[in-house]
């Protein structure tokens, strides 16, 4: 596997907070590649005559009225948290987020 | 911070080297909306809820559920738009900005990313620079994550997914000052085009900082980005805190000290920045278009419906109010702070006919009144005190019934009760003696024993009029005239001669 795969996969998994070891890198490394192979196809294709488009199905401009509907019970919307502490969701300590 | 700098304009003057160095700062400001829904969802908008309470499968980023846009949150945003001068976009689109945080359920923020709904115009500061602005995008908020509650961080995901506009500047401003003048104007103009309260205490208007510093004509260094800057406040002082750091990390001639491209945090405690994280570049966030949300086409009878709902900006009262009503530039500026007391103030000088003196009214004791905790209102159109009153009081004193001292007194009354100005003088016997006989007789009685009075005045030191005039304001009870009394002193001590 090319350093670069390697620095990819690892660059990808420290994005996504996953921690990769040495092995798993080298197995994911050459998946990456195929799945990259099969877009890469897609460069292939003469789109010089095409216009840039921001959306395949036409529709636009899908809006609401700005009303108010009941919420769900913080019971329910909890349900299913692995853990809580009141009615808060509760996490490992993470000061200062990515944002 | 050892080394001392003097400034001058917007440079700082570093003691030891003689360098002037000036700052090259830029915002990102975020404003929520003043929508009653989120910006997706149904969920109300609410502060202060109970956590967790308003959510629902949309903002907690269940699978398979689609967001829908808020007409509303369109609108107010490109009233902000227009209000600054910016262009809006016939079509834009929205995009994920992907990252992992616990306040973000879906692992994504629904944001604009390559084309935004307006780009460009900018906000005119009172110091006399021109901000340019970047553009302006729609977003959604995340949700709050708690970090000072035990050994977790516990997340409430109520502001998760409410509509927000973020402003990006352009680089333009120079110093701590100018960058809150800036958040001090775009709050206003979010206030006066009713988009939202942009009440920083409330979290609704947040900002970043970009700073970077450079010695005077040369080209722009690295900047530092400061974040989740919630207050003016908290804005200069942590320019006041950065520039310095940055100029004496170059000074010092140690490269590793120089600033780089990172992420800052402000402790607001300490008053100091901190390295948060080196800068994530934007392909970091690895944006690509929202497939569950259409693209926005805004049309132009759209646009047009919407600059027929503005008022008149801030900046343009203030200047109408200097020219065509005379106003100084402190008072315009006291009367346009907040759009309801420039309405109030228009109101009242439209009935008066006497913009100057409504304004020192308004300046001097209506706005008093609202800072008096014993007067129950939030804003001036809570007042008892309605603008015809005002005009009404203005109107008695320039016909001469109701002099100045009686004046402020009914005024404290008509604060507090909203009680009509003409029946206040009548039940308080305030009116204006007008009777030349009995002023006449008052004025004598106090001259009587004050030779040195009389002989001041003859001698040309008119001041020493003021001696006797204060013993007949008070043998009329503060009704008299204290201009006629002075004419009647001087007359008569003129006839004496
Ligand atoms: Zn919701």
């Amino acid at each position: 596997m090319a350093d670069t795969d390697r620095d990819l996969v690892l660059q990808t998994a420290a994005l996504a907070r996953l921690q990769l070891d040495e092995r798993e890198a080298q197995h994911l490394g050459p998946q990456f590649e195929a799945i990259l192979r099969q877009f890469r196809q897609l460069e292939g294709v003469d789109v010089g005559d095409a216009e840039p488009t921001t959306g395949a199905t036409g529709v636009r401009d899908v809006l609401r009225a700005d009303e108010v509907r009941p919420s769900l019970e913080p019971g329910v919307v909890l349900a299913n948290a692995p853990h809580r502490v009141g009615d808060f969701y509760a996490v490992p300590k993470t000061v200062g987020g990515p944002d | 911070m050892s080394a001392e700098f003097e400034r001058d304009g917007t440079a700082w003057i570093s003691a030891s080297t003689g360098t002037r160095w000036v700052p090259v700062i830029g915002l990102e400001v975020h404003a929520q909306l003043a929508t009653q829904s989120k910006l997706f969802c149904a969920c109300e908008v609410r502060f202060g809820a109970p956590p967790n309470t308003l959510t629902c499968p949309i903002c907690t980023g269940q699978p398979g559920t689609l967001p829908v846009l808020n007409a509303t949150a369109v609108e107010l945003a490109v009233r902000v738009a227009l209000a600054v001068g910016a262009e809006v976009a016939a079509e834009s689109k929205f995009d994920r900005k992907n990252y992992f945080y616990c306040d973000i359920p879906k692992n994504f923020q629904i944001s604009q990313f390559d084309r935004p709904y307006c780009t460009g115009g900018g906000i005119q500061l009172p110091s006399g620079r021109f901000v340019r602005l970047t553009r302006i995008h729609i977003e959604e908020d995340a949700g709050k994550a708690i970090h000072d509650r035990g050994d977790e961080t516990l997340v409430d995901l109520n502001r998760a997914g409410v509509a927000l506009i973020e402003s990006v500047s352009e680089a333009d401003m120079e110093s701590p000052e100018e960058a809150v003048e800036y958040l001090e104007a775009l709050k206003e103009i979010i206030r006066y085009v009713g988009a939202g309260e942009a009440d920083m205490e409330k979290g609704q208007l947040r900002c970043d900082v970009n700073v970077s510093v450079r010695p005077q004509g040369e080209p722009w260094r690295t900047k530092v980005e400061i974040k989740n800057l919630n207050s003016f406040r908290n804005a200069r002082e942590a320019l006041e805190y950065e520039i310095p750091r940055q100029i004496e990390a170059y000074e010092s001639g140690d490269e590793t000290r120089f600033p780089r491209q990172e992420t800052r945090l402000f402790d607001v405690r300490a008053g100091v920045t901190r390295t948060m994280r080196s800068k994530e570049g934007a392909s970091d966030y690895r944006y690509f278009a929202e497939p569950d949300l259409p693209p926005l086409a805004l049309s132009e009878s759209f646009v047009e419906r919407q600059r027929g709902l503005l008022c008149e900006l801030p900046e343009a009262r203030r200047r109408r109010y200097r020219e065509e009503l005379g106003l100084s530039e402190y008072d315009a500026r006291v009367l346009t702070a907040v759009r309801e007391v420039a309405d109030w103030f228009e109101a009242a000088a439209r009935l008066s006919g006497r913009p100057k003196e409504t304004a020192n009214w308004i300046a001097n004791d209506v706005l008093g009144g609202l800072a008096d905790p014993k007067i129950e209102a939030t804003s001036i159109d809570e007042l008892p005190l309605k603008p015809f009153d005002l005009a009404e009081l203005i109107a008695l004193v320039a016909e001469g019934t109701l002099h100045s001292t009686g004046a402020r007194e009914v005024m404290g009354e008509m604060l507090r009760t909203g009680a009509a100005p003409r029946a206040l003088v009548a039940e308080r016997g305030l009116e204006q003696v007008e009777d030349e006989g009995r002023l006449e007789v008052w004025c004598r009685e106090a001259l009587e024993g004050r030779e040195q009075v009389v002989a001041d005045v003859r001698a040309g030191r008119i001041k020493a009029l003021g001696a006797a005039v204060g013993p007949v304001m008070k043998a009329s009870a503060g009704k008299a005239n204290p201009r006629r009394v002075r004419e009647i002193l001087l007359r008569i001590i003129g006839e004496d001669e």
